[in-house]
C-alpha cells in the first residue's frame, strides 16, 4: 500500500513530527515565522489527549514546557529569533536540571526585530552559546519538509535519551515552504521514551550517574519525592558549592553529549559527490539546497565540487570536517548570516585548505549562482 | 504535645538559610500544618518556587519540589498542573520574585484560574541580594537602592491577584501564625487559583535600614496595622488610614477552573472527531 502523503508546510510537518514522537504538551507564544507550529499543535494535541497552552510570554512558554516535562510529558515549544533570545535563560535551566524538551526555532534575521518575514540562519551560534555558562548543545538543521518531520522525531528521541533540551533550527524558507511529505507508518521511525528509574521510592537520586552518563529521570507524581534546582547540585539534586562536585557535574553534563559514543549516535550528515571533490560546499538547512544545485552546475563545468551537509549542527562534526580539510583545496561555507559556522570550520580545518564564505542577509535566499561565483573566485 | 513538623522536613536539610527574626520559617510551619490539614499526599504534591530567600522554602520540604529561575514559579507550575491535574501544586516565593520579574506569570496564572495555591511572602524587599527595593517597598522607605527614600508607588499584591482573576485571595502576617495555616488550608481546598499573601518582615535588609529597633518592633507593627476584613467593614476611612486588611479578601466559586476547562475541551474535541 502506498504511504499516506500530503502537500504540507514545514511548520505543519514539524508539529506532525512532534505528535508522531509522542509529544503531549506544547507551551508557546505567537511569533513570526514559527506561529504555524503552535497553530497546528493547538488543533492536534487535544485529539491525542495532549495539552496546548499559549502562555503570556516566551519565557513562560519554555517554563511551562520544562514543568510539563518534569510531570512526565514529552514537551515542545516553538519560536523565532527574538523569542529564542528570550528563552535562553531557561534553556540553560533545562541543561543544568537535565530536563528533556524540544525547542523549535524557525530562524529569521536580526538582531532584534530585524526582518520577521524573511529567512535567516543567524541563530546557529546562539543555539550553541546563547545561554550563560558552560554546557553542551544539540541542534538539528533540517533542509526539507520531509526532513523537518523526521528530525523533529529525532529531536524528541535525543532529548529523552540524553535528558536535555534539543533544538531544531530551520529557517523561514523551509518553515513556510510547501512540499510533498510521505508520512512514516506508526512504528516505522524509532520513538524513544526516557528511562524511568528503578530505584525504590526514597532511594532515588535524580543525578546519580553511577550507571551511565545520563541518569534516569522520574516524573513528579510517579512515586519519587525529589528536588530540582537550577543551582549547581550534587547527585541527590540538592544544591552544593563543593568544588569537586560542582566541576564533576558540569563536566559530566558536557561529556554525556560530547563523548565519542554519544557523538557517533547524535551526529548526522549527508555527503554528496565528495569522493573526488576539490571544493567542498559546507552548507546546512535551506542554504544546502542552493549548494547542492551549485554542485551539479559546477560539475557540468568540470569543477569537482561536493557537498557536506551537517544535519546535526551541534555537536559540531569535527572529525569529518577535519578530514575534508585535508582532502580538499577549499571549503566554502554558504550561510544566511554574515559568517557564523565558518569560524568553527576554520577552527577545525587548521589552515589545511582555503576557507571562504558566501553570505546573504537581505531577506532573500542564497542562490546557486552566488555560490558558484565564489567557488570560481577561490579556485 | 508539640506539633510534629519533622515528618514533613527532609532529613539533614536544616538549619535553613533564613536570618534570625525572619518570618519565612513561620510561613513554612504554617504551610506544613495546612498540608497536613488537607492530608496532602506528598508524592502527589509539587511545591514550586522562583529565586530568593522565600524561594528556598521547597528544598526543606519532603515532597516533589521545584526550585526554578527568578520569577518563573507560576509558569513552571502551570506546566506541571496542566500536564497532571491530579497533582497538588503549591507555589511559594517572595514579593520581588512574584510581582516584579515574575509579575506577568503571576497575573496570568490568576487570570486562568488554574488550581494552584500561591503563598507569597511579602517582606517588601529583595533580601537575598542584600536589600534592594521591590514593587512592595512602601514609598519613602529605605532600601540599598533607595538611599534617599523610595520614590516608587507600591503594589498591593492581594488587590493585584483579585484584579487579575484569582478566585481565592487572602492576606495575613507572620505575626498571626494560626491564621497562616487556616488561610492556606482554605486556599488548597479551593478549586481555582488561590493567593495567600503573608506579610513577613525582613529584619536584616529592611528593618535595620528603616529604624525598626528589633524584630519585636516589626512584629508589633504588623499586629497593630492588621485589620481583619470583617472589622474593617465597620470602620471609617480615617480609622483605616495606614492599615491593611487581613483574612479572606475575595472568594468566588463560579469561575471555571482552567485544567477542568481544558479536559472538557479535550472531551469535546475527541467526541466531535
Amino acid at each position: 500500500m502506498a504511504k499516506k502523503s500530503a502537500l504540507v508546510q514545514g511548520n505543519q510537518a514539524c508539529a506532525q513530527g512532534a505528535i508522531y514522537a509522542g509529544c503531549k504538551f506544547f507551551g508557546g507564544y505567537p511569533i513570526t515565522p514559527s506561529t504555524e507550529v503552535a497553530e497546528e499543535m493547538s488543533a492536534m494535541l487535544p485529539k491525542v489527549g495532549g495539552k496546548f497552552i499559549q502562555m503570556e510570554d516566551e519565557i513562560g512558554a519554555i517554563a511551562s514546557v520544562i514543568g510539563a516535562s518534569l510531570a512526565g510529558a514529552k514537551a515542545l515549544t516553538a519560536t523565532s529569533g527574538p523569542g529564542f533570545s528570550l528563552k535562553q535563560e531557561l534553556i540553560g535551566y533545562a541543561c543544568i536540571a537535565e530536563v528533556p524538551c524540544v525547542i523549535i526555532n524557525v530562524m529569521r534575521g536580526g538582531p532584534s526585530t530585524g526582518m520577521p518575514t524573511g529567512p535567516g540562519q543567524s541563530d546557529v551560534m546562539q543555539a550553541r552559546w546563547g545561554t550563560h555558562g558552560d554546557h553542551a548543545a544539540i541542534a538539528l538543521v533540517p533542509q526539507s519538509i520531509q526532513e523537518i518531520f523526521t528530525e523533529t522525531v529525532r529531536a524528541f528521541n535525543l532529548a529523552e535519551k540524553y535528558r536535555m533540551p534539543v533544538q531544531v533550527l530551520f529557517d523561514e524558507i523551509v518553515g513556510h515552504m510547501r512540499e510533498r511529505i510521505e508520512y512514516p507508518e506508526p512504528g516505522e521511525l524509532e520513538v524513544i521514551d526516557r528511562e524511568a528509574p528503578t530505584a525504590a521510592p526514597g532511594e532515588y537520586k535524580p543525578y546519580d550517574a553511577s550507571k551511565g552518563l545520563v541518569p534516569p529521570l522520574a516524573a513528579f507524581g510517579a512515586g519519587h519525592k525529589f528536588h530540582v534546582t537550577g543551582l549547581n547540585k550534587a547527585e541527590d539534586g540538592f544544591p552544593t558549592t563543593k568544588a569537586e562536585l560542582v566541576a564533576a557535574e558540569e563536566v559530566r553534563q558536557i561529556q554525556k553529549v560530547e563523548c565519542e559514543e554519544a557523538r557517533a549516535d547524535i551526529e548526522s550528515n549527508e555527503e554528496y559527490m565528495l569522493e573526488d571533490a576539490d571544493v567542498v560546499l559546507w552548507a546546512y538547512g535551506s542554504s544546502a539546497r542552493s549548494a547542492r544545485y551549485a554542485v551539479n552546475e559546477l560539475r557540468k563545468e568540470g569543477i569537482k565540487a561536493g557537498l557536506f551537509r551537517p544535519i546535526t549542527l551541534w555537536p559540531f562534526p569535527v572529525k569529518r570536517t577535519a578530514e575534508l580539510a585535508e582532502q580538499a583545496k577549499a571549503i566554502i561555507v554558504p550561510e544566511m548570516n554574515l559568517g557564523q559556522m565558518i569560524y568553527e570550520v576554520e577552527r577545525v580545518a587548521q589552515n589545511k585548505c582555503i576557507i571562504d564564505g558566501v553570505h546573504r542577509v537581505d531577506g532573500d535566499p542564497l542562490n546557486p549562482g552566488q555560490i558558484m561565483d565564489k567557488v570560481k573566485e577561490v579556485i | 504535645m508539640a506539633y510534629d513538623y519533622e515528618k514533613s522536613i527532609r532529613p539533614g536539610k536544616l538549619p535553613h538559610i533564613w536570618c534570625p527574626g525572619c518570618g519565612h520559617g513561620i510561613v513554612m510551619k504554617g504551610l506544613i500544618r495546612a498540608m497536613d490539614a488537607c492530608e496532602l499526599d506528598r508524592e502527589k504534591t509539587t511545591i514550586v518556587s522562583g529565586i530568593g530567600c522565600a524561594s528556598r522554602l521547597p528544598g526543606y520540604l519532603d515532597a516533589c519540589t521545584l526550585h526554578t529561575a527568578h520569577g518563573r514559579a507560576a509558569a513552571f507550575a502551570t506546566g506541571v498542573k496542566l500536564t497532571n491535574p491530579e497533582m497538588n501544586v503549591i507555589c511559594c516565593g517572595g514579593d520581588g520574585d512574584g510581582t516584579a520579574i515574575g509579575g506577568n506569570h503571576f497575573i496570568h496564572a490568576c487570570r486562568r484560574n488554574i488550581n494552584i495555591t500561591y503563598v507569597i511572602m511579602n517582606n517588601y524587599i529583595y533580601g537575598m541580594t542584600g536589600g534592594q527595593f521591590s514593587p512592595c517597598t512602601p514609598t519613602g522607605m529605605k532600601a540599598s537602592t533607595t538611599p534617599y527614600g523610595n520614590p516608587d508607588p507600591t503594589f498591593d499584591i492581594s488587590k493585584l491577584a483579585i484584579g487579575a482573576g484569582a478566585t481565592f485571595v487572602a492576606r495575613t502576617t507572620a505575626a498571626h501564625p494560626r491564621e497562616i495555616d487556616k488561610l492556606i488550608t482554605q486556599g488548597i481546598k479551593h478549586k481555582g487559583m488561590s493567593v495567600i499573601e503573608v506579610l513577613d518582615d525582613c529584619p536584616t535588609s529592611y528593618g535595620r535600614r528603616n529604624k525598626f529597633r528589633s524584630v519585636i518592633d516589626m512584629m508589633k507593627r504588623l499586629k497593630k496595622d492588621a485589620v481583619p476584613a470583617k472589622a474593617a467593614a465597620k470602620m471609617t476611612p480615617e480609622q483605616l488610614e495606614g492599615k491593611f486588611l487581613t483574612g479572606v479578601l475575595y472568594h468566588e466559586t463560579d469561575k471555571p477552573e482552567y485544567t477542568e476547562q481544558y479536559d472538557a475541551l479535550i472531551k469535546r474535541v475527541q467526541e466531535g472527531a
